[in-house]
């Protein structure tokens, strides 16, 4: 086991980097699962993972959490390479893994403490923590609760308290909002940016776009192992779709017929079995030329470009089981 | 939410009110240091209070258990054995009773028991059912942490059961030198850990349970139980079994005791190999259980 003897210092600059990977790979057998991904996260920034299910977005969670060793490639973590410096790099971590894992057999608020714990921390400092991080995921009244009977929005929330009460600066949430109810992934959403908004440094994945959108400052697209793009999600938006959509629905049977009509109109056509869509910068005026040329869609709807449009843009509408 | 609460404070200031009201006394630098050193205590500190938990079954194990085998073997069996004229040799010439024959084979049985309890089901279900483990090992403590941890508060409660069984040992005057029969304490959790390291090991790897425990229960402790010298001495067995009793865990840990107990008399190569058997099997079962965990966790 190495010893440290001297602790690394790292600048605290807006803008230096916590985390950075270069062609990170991880490989299970034959299997990719991460297939030499780069990126670079600043600090106090909220950098997302975006992909499928089966992305690798799990797998890269783990090698930056310190817990999975990668098979090659550079990865670093506040300047340290988490195979060599593990408990350092987890000192600096806090973690919400995709499946919550707190300890049934303790209470709600010993849970906080019996975390607290494996991090060294005094009692003195971890009571008084555990009352204000209970106070912030909206919990306090649960202190002495069974971790069972809790709903799932409430674990998730327990989850995030726990991982907060080494007071990380970096933040690491793999899927912290999939399974809940809008109620609860509002609630969720609300104390993210809280956080972020604290200084905290977010690491998320997820496969659902609002909260990419809410979320995150910049991402990546992550598909079979690689990154599909990297940006802002105005950016992305930008470069990878148009301003608007147009949705129409002809019935079925006559999309397909009915979508050769429609060639030429806006920047790009989509056929879907349900629906055409069209791309277009100005849906209204794109709605009107339907119009002209005699079309009549059952139903019509112009909306402004989203992340999932990208998103299926990039890692397409076939089903990834 | 109140009026007020919806209009207060801006959101900044109330998270960083909410939020880092309360900074960590210790750096990520100086954590990762104490968790180096004292990682395992944490996790044994955590293994006990999850232990009181269940602390009602732990107690009734640790006081029922010895209550019904001694009534049952030490003074029903007893009865009958003695009466019969069946004396047990303890190897200088003198004779022993049955109830101070069998004790220290109760203890070190019990050890067994409770290893075989806090290292199966428990150890597979950290993995797979509560995945108690993937918490802690997000943490700064390590995989092999978590198996020393595990071991030290399973070490805690063997000393809780076999200390409160010596005790009844004593009332029910099973003891006959207790002078060194309080040392049988340490020979049975030697044992309980020989058996129960391998065996943590084991349940490590295990990722579905199709009734490997249930056969470990039937096909390895019953056996071990009945055929290591437990309740008739090793030699009145026929030689072509009696190597049961010598890998058997609880026969080296059983003759241990009878030094102890009543001053049960042996070459010593033979005590040297008792004690070497048992230490080597828990040391080899604790670092498979170390590269099993790591490599799980690792995944």
């Amino acid at each position: 086991m190495p010893q440290i003897t001297s602790t690394p210092t790292v600048p605290r600059t807006a803008s230096s980097t916590v985390i950075s990977a270069r062609n990170l790979r991880k490989t299970y057998g034959t299997f990719n699962a991460v297939d030499g991904i780069s990126f670079e996260v600043p600090a106090g920034e909220s950098f997302g993972l975006l992909g499928p299910n089966g992305a690798g977005k799990s797998t890269t969670m783990k090698m930056i959490g310190g817990v999975s060793s990668r098979t090659s490639g550079d990865l670093s973590i506040m300047g340290l390479d988490p195979d060599r410096y593990g408990p350092e790099v987890r000192a600096h971590l806090g973690v919400v893994p995709q499946q919550d894992n707190l300890d049934e057999d303790l209470r709600v608020r010993d849970n906080l403490l019996a975390y607290g714990r494996y991090f060294g921390l005094p009692k003195s400092y971890l009571q008084p923590k555990a009352d204000e991080l209970l106070e912030f995921a909206q919990l306090a009244d649960k202190a002495g609760a069974r971790v069972d009977s809790l709903s799932g929005g409430m674990k998730r929330r327990l989850t995030i308290a726990r991982s907060l009460i080494n007071d990380p600066k970096i933040l690491l949430l793999d899927e912290p909002t999939t399974g809940l109810d809008p109620q609860a992934r509002h609630i969720l959403w609300d104390r993210l940016f809280r956080l972020k908004e604290a200084g905290v440094t977010l690491i998320l994945t997820t496969h659902y776009m609002d909260e990419a959108e809410q979320l995150c400052d910049r991402l990546i697209v992550v598909d079979k192992g690689a990154i599909m793009a990297e940006g802002s999600p105005a950016a992305l938006i930008r470069e990878h779709s148009t301003r608007e959509v147009v949705e129409l629905r002809f019935g079925s049977e006559r999309n397909t017929t009915v979508a050769r009509e429609l060639e030429g109109i806006g920047e790009r056509l989509e056929t879907l079995p349900d629906r055409v869509l069209i791309y277009a910068n100005d849906g209204e005026a794109a709605l009107e030329a339907v119009s002209s040329r005699g079309l009549h869609p059952i139903t019509s709807l112009v909306r402004r470009s989203s992340l999932e449009d990208v998103f299926l843009r990039l890692t397409g509408r076939s089903l990834v089981d | 939410m109140t009026e007020q609460q919806l209009s207060g404070g801006t959101p900044a200031a109330d998270a960083h009110h909410a939020v880092l009201g309360l900074r960590s006394p210790l750096t990520p630098e100086q954590t990762a240091v104490r968790v180096r050193r004292f990682g395992a205590f944490y996790y044994a500190d955590m293994w006990i209070r999850r232990m009181r938990g269940y602390g009602w079954t732990v107690l009734m194990t640790a006081v029922g258990t010895p209550l019904v085998y001694l009534f049952g073997m030490g003074v029903g069996l007893a009865s009958l054995v003695d009466t019969n004229g069946a004396a047990f040799d303890a190897g200088d010439g003198t004779t022993v009773s049955y109830l101070v024959f069998v004790a220290p084979a109760l203890l070190a049985t019990a050890a067994i028991m409770v290893a075989s309890e806090e290292n199966t089901y428990t150890v597979m279900g950290g993995f797979k059912w509560h995945r108690t483990y993937y918490g802690p090992n997000a943490s700064p403590l390590s995989s092999a942490q978590l198996v020393d941890g595990h071991v030290l508060g399973f070490g805690v409660r063997l000393l809780i059961t076999t200390g409160t069984y010596f005790a009844f040992l004593l009332i029910f005057g099973a003891v006959e030198q207790p002078g060194t029969g309080w040392l049988m304490i340490f020979s049975a959790i030697l044992g309980g850990m020989a058996f129960g390291l391998p065996l943590m090991a084991f349940s490590a790897k295990l990722e579905e349970d199709k009734g490997q425990f249930a056969m470990v229960q039937r096909f390895i402790v019953m056996p071990l139980f009945l055929f290591s010298g437990t309740f008739f001495p090793l030699e009145s067995l026929p030689g072509a079994i009696r190597w049961i009793g010598w890998i058997s865990p609880l026969w080296h840990s059983t003759e241990l005791g009878r030094i102890l107990s009543y001053g049960h008399t042996e070459p010593a190569a033979l005590t040297a190999v008792h004690v070497a058997y048992l230490v080597l099997l828990a040391l080899a079962g604790w670092a498979l259980a170390r590269r099993n965990f790591t490599r799980r966790l690792g995944k």
